[in-house]
């Protein structure tokens, strides 16, 4: 950890201050633990509420503990709590590293941590207490809205800033970055007040439409992406296979993306052809994701072995392998023909998950697992066979959801399209949820196993010898490399 | 321009966030702009429906309590914007949709199919299409179950349908059971859904008139056989 010096790229000069002048550790881990707090408080409500569909809610009849309030406290608080604290954190590590530039100010990035706590916390007590907004993912009471929205304004200043001010061609990542921390605001702000204040009927279904549809893909995506750039080519130690498909992959994905927001109402009555229209992005949205993933599995090609050797790089693979999945379900289940059965069904629903735990919930244990050790101040994992458990509880547990809940939204989709009576369907889909909520065991397991890793390694921190696997990053130039 | 920090925030943060927010968001905006957004009053001014009268004469106590007015068209707007705002609150749109669709049999299941202009009025505002259906489809609900079923449903759904997975709602109603003004008004809500259709209620394979000339399942059956 050499403190300040210089290194030389031709005619360039760049300052390469020290790591610790450049990340707040200690928030990143501040970060990191609200957000597995967070994660298993949301999984909790999901579990349960898989308990009302086999009959069994253990706490009917309470007013604040209501099935239909606790399910939108499980997908805002994945969307709001779990991922944006771990992105938040994540972002904290990988700027300042990748544009060798503080952020703005550290008493920024501090009162944003907390901001960002009392939004969530503020959302979860007001969908108990019945303030919901009836937009999907967008459930967070109307009063909540202005300071979430000011929360987001003041992320992007913090590392905006740091961004403009790095010199030198921008990697990848940071296209990511630059775009992702514009789009949030934008998408947060249209989808919380337009189809609220100013635009009602089947208008705002498009709207509606779109915000779902843009969380997903103009923040979550973005961002997640940007970190796979930035942790993959460091974990494996050489770069990105090709910048040409990396260019392919940022700009298709700006432009088609967005355009796909009505397909969340196909066969609704929004005019039709606007319906095809998504229906159309939707697909060239799967070419551009091919092109993404061709990128990255080029990369690692002769480096196969790290799959078996380095837990984050398999986190990171396996979430792509499900990423491509997901995608080219999306292109299917987009067609007209689909979703005359699977709309309405648990196959959508098989399909979310995939997508929000699958993806980018494995990324985020993947790269919670690279620097978790380090960050607790440990030379390595308490137990590395316990993050093997978190591993293949979680991804085994996930498997066995999606495929449970896609073959539940076949049946339900043929059984209501032949009529069948609507108690008949429900009691069908019975065993399905049984063996989904069985699931949500497994993954309820499996974090187990994170979470007592994460509080034995930092009791042990000092004891614990290295095992091979890298610990976090070395500091300070070693991202020049990548860059 | 594809790599540099203006062109990421200005092409891509900005212009293709605003081209995808025209065409899929300003567009249907603008094709319905002609077409003005009914309100409450509009919605009430063609009286109340004949659920909301039932409501008062069988809980004359309580309906005086909660809506001192009696039966108004004041007291059926106020009722129905409650009754909507607990639709929200409760996540009642996560496991019921508002739409019917022209395909699947839709049509013979849940009634006629919807369209773009039963929902420019201020209840559908945000509109509540619903993504997820754990229990039917709810846009043709009015008069399709009496009031005294609605009273034991959302009490306790097992109550009348044995295998209901539909969540409990006790505090919708009173110390004596009675529903409340918040039951009454999601009471009211649900008698009004479709019932602003000329003929309503709808039941499977049955017109308000009686049967139709073929079953639900005949027609089915046929449409199968057309490969529709
Ligand atoms: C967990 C998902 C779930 C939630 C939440 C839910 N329902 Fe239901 N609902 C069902 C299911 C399943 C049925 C079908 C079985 C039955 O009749 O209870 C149903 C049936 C109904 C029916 C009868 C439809 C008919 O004519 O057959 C009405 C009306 C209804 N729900 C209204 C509501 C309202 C209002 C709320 C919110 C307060 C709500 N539901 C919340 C699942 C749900
Ligand atoms: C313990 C594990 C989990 C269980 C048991 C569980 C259960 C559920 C249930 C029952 C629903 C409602 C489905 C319906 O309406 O029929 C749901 C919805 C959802 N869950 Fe989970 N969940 C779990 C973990 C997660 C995780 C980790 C994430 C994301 C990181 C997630 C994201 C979502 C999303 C986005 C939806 C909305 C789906 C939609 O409306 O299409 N869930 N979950």
């Amino acid at each position: 950890m050499a403190s300040a010096s210089a290194a030389t790229f031709g005619s360039l000069t760049i300052e390469t201050p020290a790591h610790r002048d450049l990340v707040i550790e200690k928030l990143v881990l501040w970060h990191f633990l609200f957000s597995l707090t967070f994660l298993i408080v949301a999984m909790l409500a999901g579990w349960f509420f898989s308990l009302q569909l086999l009959q069994a809610y253990p706490f009917a009849g309470i007013e604040h503990l209501s099935p239909g309030r606790w399910r939108m406290i499980h997908t805002n608080g994945v969307a709001y709590g779990f991922i944006a604290n771990a992105f938040l954190g994540a972002l904290h590590w990988a700027i300042p590293r990748l544009t060798l530039q503080k952020v703005a100010s550290k008493a920024l990035s501090w009162f944003i941590f907390f901001a960002w706590q009392f939004v969530v916390l503020a959302t979860v007590v007001g969908l108990i207490m019945g303030k919901a907004q009836a937009v999907e993912w967008g459930e967070t009471p109307i009063f909540i809205d202005p300071l979430a929205i000011a929360g987001l304004i003041l992320v992007a200043i913090n590392f905006m800033t740091p961004i403009l001010r790095s010199k030198g061609p921008m990697y990848v990542t940071l296209w990511y970055f630059i775009a992702g921390l514009v789009w949030t605001i934008l998408v947060y702000a249209m989808g919380n007040y337009l189809p609220q204040f100013f635009v009602g009927g089947a208008a705002s279904g498009a709207l509606i439409g779109l915000f779902i549809h843009d969380l997903v893909g103009l923040f979550v995506t973005p961002l997640g992406w940007g970190l796979m750039y930035y942790f993959v080519p460091i974990i494996l130690k050489k770069p990105i296979w090709s910048h040409g498909l990396s260019l392919v992959g940022f700009w298709g994905l700006a432009f088609f993306y967005p355009l796909n927001g009505i397909h969340h109402f196909l066969y609704s009555p929004i005019p039709m052809f606007l319906q095809y229209g998504a229906v159309i992005s939707t697909i060239a949205v799967e070419l551009v994701v091919t092109t993404v993933i061709i990128n990255f599995f080029a990369t690692i090609r002769h480096r196969g072995d790290m799959l078996r050797t380095n837990m984050p790089i398999r986190w990171f693979y396996i979430g792509m392998v499900f990423y491509f999945t997901t995608c080219l379900q999306c292109a299917m289940q987009v067609t007209l023909t689909f979703q005359k059965i699977i709309h309405f069904t648990d196959w959508v629903v098989g399909h979310s998950h995939l997508v929000m735990f699958g993806v980018f919930g494995f990324w985020i244990m993947g790269f919670m697992t690279h620097l978790f050790p380090r960050l607790l101040g440990a030379k390595g994992w308490y137990r590395a066979g316990w993050n093997e458990w978190h591993f293949w509880l979680m991804g085994i547990s996930m498997l066995v959801m999606f495929f449970d809940l896609v073959f539940a939204g076949l049946v339900q989709g043929f059984m209501w399209r032949d009529l069948a009576s609507w108690e008949s369907t429900t009691v069908a889909s019975g065993p399905f949820w049984f063996v989904r909520t069985l699931s949500g065991l497994g993954m309820l397991a499996g974090m187990g196993f994170f979470l007592a890793n994460i509080a034995m390694t930092a009791v042990h921190r000092r004891t614990i010898e290295p095992t091979g696997q890298p610990a976090g990053e070395s500091s300070g130039g070693a991202t020049l490399a990548t860059a | 321009m594809f790599e540099s920090k203006a062109g990421i925030i200005l092409i891509a943060g900005l212009f293709m966030f605003a081209l995808a927010f025209v065409v899929m968001g300003l567009l249907p905006w603008l094709i319905y702009l002609d077409k003005p957004e009914q309100t409450m009053e509009d919605l009430v001014a063609g009286g109340v429906t004949a659920e909301f009268v039932d409501l008062a004469e069988r809980f004359p106590a309580q309906f005086k309590e909660h809506f001192p007015d009696g039966v108004t068209r004041g007291s059926y707007a106020s009722a129905l914007e409650r009754g909507r705002d607990i639709y929200v609150a409760e996540g009642c749109w996560h496991c019921h949709s508002q739409q019917v669709r022209p395909v699947s049999n839709e049509d013979l299941r849940f009634g006629p199919v919807s369209h773009a202009r039963e929902y420019h009025n201020v209840l559908q505002r945000p509109v509540l299409f619903g993504t997820r259906r754990v229990g039917p489809d709810l846009i043709r609900e009015a008069a399709r179950r009496s009031n005294d079923w609605h009273v034991a449903h959302f009490f306790d759904p097992v109550l009348v349908s044995p295998t209901s997975v539909m969540p409990t709602y006790p505090w919708l109603y009173d110390d004596e059971d009675y529903p409340n003004r918040d039951g009454m008004s999601l009471i009211a809500y649900v008698q009004w859904l479709g019932s602003w259709l000329p003929e309503y209620p709808y039941f499977q394979g049955e017109g308000p008139m009686g049967p139709t000339e073929r079953s639900g399942d005949e027609v089915a059956l046929a449409r199968e056989s057309e490969g529709s």
